[in-house]
């Protein structure tokens, strides 16, 4: 319409036929490429329903029936609310061998891109309370220790890369709600478990020197703070 | 003087703790539990071992019995009625009992199929979104807190618990294992069962 307002309100080329025919033209062009796109997105980016759900009934067989983690023998950590981009990165890790979990390799290893993507999508619009458990008293330590960091240590605060409510950001893992034995069972293995090929360095590095210079009595603080973080 | 009194001390304080265990094993409550657990509580079909259980799951199957929400047909032939009068505090020295004893293997399952078992136990069945039992009952099926040990139980015992659960069963106790049950195969249960038979 604006074209036809520019030429003058006395342009009388929207009476004519072939004014007309372009204009539906256009429209149906662009209705046919928008279904295209939504049918394409159905199709490539999105995996079928039925193998979803049953595989995120898999995963929720250890991780918690709303993905709030397990206290198992070994413990299962929480999912619910967890970065898509830090999970499908750890799935990649995994099957990469450059993070060592022999049952997670065999989990991991079959699943598609599509498929981690809807499974990531599922698990972050879950937000079950946190499994709680940890010894309250280091929560005090753990508390001042994520918002301010050690300095003496070189250590930043926590909160600076995981965010002040520990939801963390894109690769950045969301903390809050995670399990106590698994935060620190992780801190304490850091190099044991992570980073596993020096010739192909990942995003584990950057916590490296972090999970290295915190004391036992330190990484038991930080992890009991953020466990009960809602 | 001295170190006689102090010999006499000690030897008597040995002796009452010595009469104490003996005292324990005789007693009545322990003895209803043995009628048919065993003697040494390592099972007796179809009761199962619970001679080094872990506490706090036997703890839980009691109290279950008592409300019964574990209703499983053997459960609430024997189980209710063994727990109808027992107290909590009772109920908690039994289940401590229990789980000091020295467990032992039945070593009554398939030894054909025990290599399947461990697949499936140490790895699970990705594939078939069976999960690899290790990562809660762990390494060697000993269990941990309310999560009970598997290792050593009676095969009979093993595969009719996981077949209870597929069938509705126990539905109480919570997610996951009616959902994992439910998944596996007769054969897949045979060889979990067996394998854990095995296990010491």
């Amino acid at each position: 319409m604006r074209r036809v307002e520019a030429m003058g309100r006395k342009s009388w080329a929207w009476t004519t036929p072939i004014f007309h025919l372009h204009r539906a033209s256009c429209i149906a062009l662009l209705t046919l490429a928008f279904v295209g796109t939504v049918a394409d997105a159905e199709d490539k980016s999105t995996a079928s329903r039925g193998s979803v759900q049953a595989k995120l009934s898999y995963c929720k067989d250890c991780h918690g029936a709303s993905a709030q983690g397990y206290p198992g023998f070994f413990p299962i950590p929480r999912l619910a609310g967890q970065q898509p981009e830090y999970l499908k990165n750890q799935l990649r890790a995994f099957i990469e061998h450059r993070r060592t979990n022999n049952v997670m390799f065999n989990v991991a290893h079959s699943l598609s891109p599509e498929l981690m993507s809807a499974l990531a999508a599922n698990f972050k619009a879950l937000n079950p309370a946190p499994v709680g458990g940890a010894p309250r008293r280091f929560i005090a330590e753990g508390k001042k220790i994520f918002e301010d960091g050690l300095p003496e240590a070189n250590i930043a605060a926590c909160a600076a890369c995981h965010g002040p409510d520990a939801t963390g950001t894109g690769e950045i893992p969301r903390l809050a709600g995670q399990l106590y034995p698994y935060v620190t069972k992780t801190l304490t293995n850091w190099g044991k478990e992570r980073g596993q090929n020096p010739t192909e360095p990942d995003t584990s590095a950057i916590m490296s020197p972090v999970a290295h210079s915190l004391s036992k009595s330190q990484i038991e603080a930080v992890a009991a703070f953020v466990s009960y973080l809602r | 003087m001295r170190p006689i009194l102090f010999k006499i001390l000690t030897a008597a304080l040995a002796g009452s703790a010595l009469a104490a265990v003996a005292a324990h094993a005789e007693n009545p409550a322990v003895r209803n539990c043995t009628w048919c657990h065993g003697v040494s509580a390592h099972g007796y079909s179809p009761a199962p071992g619970l001679a080094g259980q872990q506490y706090q799951y036997l703890a839980n199957q009691l109290a279950d019995f008592r409300t019964h929400s574990r209703d499983d047909p053997f459960s609430k032939q024997y189980m209710w009625g063994a727990t109808e009068n027992l107290s909590a505090s009772s109920a908690r020295d039994l289940a401590m009992y229990f789980s000091k004893l020295p467990s032992k293997p039945s070593n009554d399952g398939d030894a054909e199929v025990v290599a399947m078992g461990r697949t499936i136990y140490q790895e699970g069945m990705p594939d078939s979104n069976i999960v690899a039992c290790v990562v809660c009952h762990g390494p060697n099926a000993e269990g941990l807190g309310q999560i009970p040990r598997l290792g050593g139980l009676a095969y009979s015992y093993l595969k009719r618990r996981l077949e209870q659960w597929a069938e509705g069963y126990d539905a109480a106790a919570g997610p996951p294992m009616p959902d994992i049950s439910r998944k596996l195969s007769t054969a897949q249960i045979n060889a979990l069962a067996s394998y854990l038979s095995f296990i010491k």
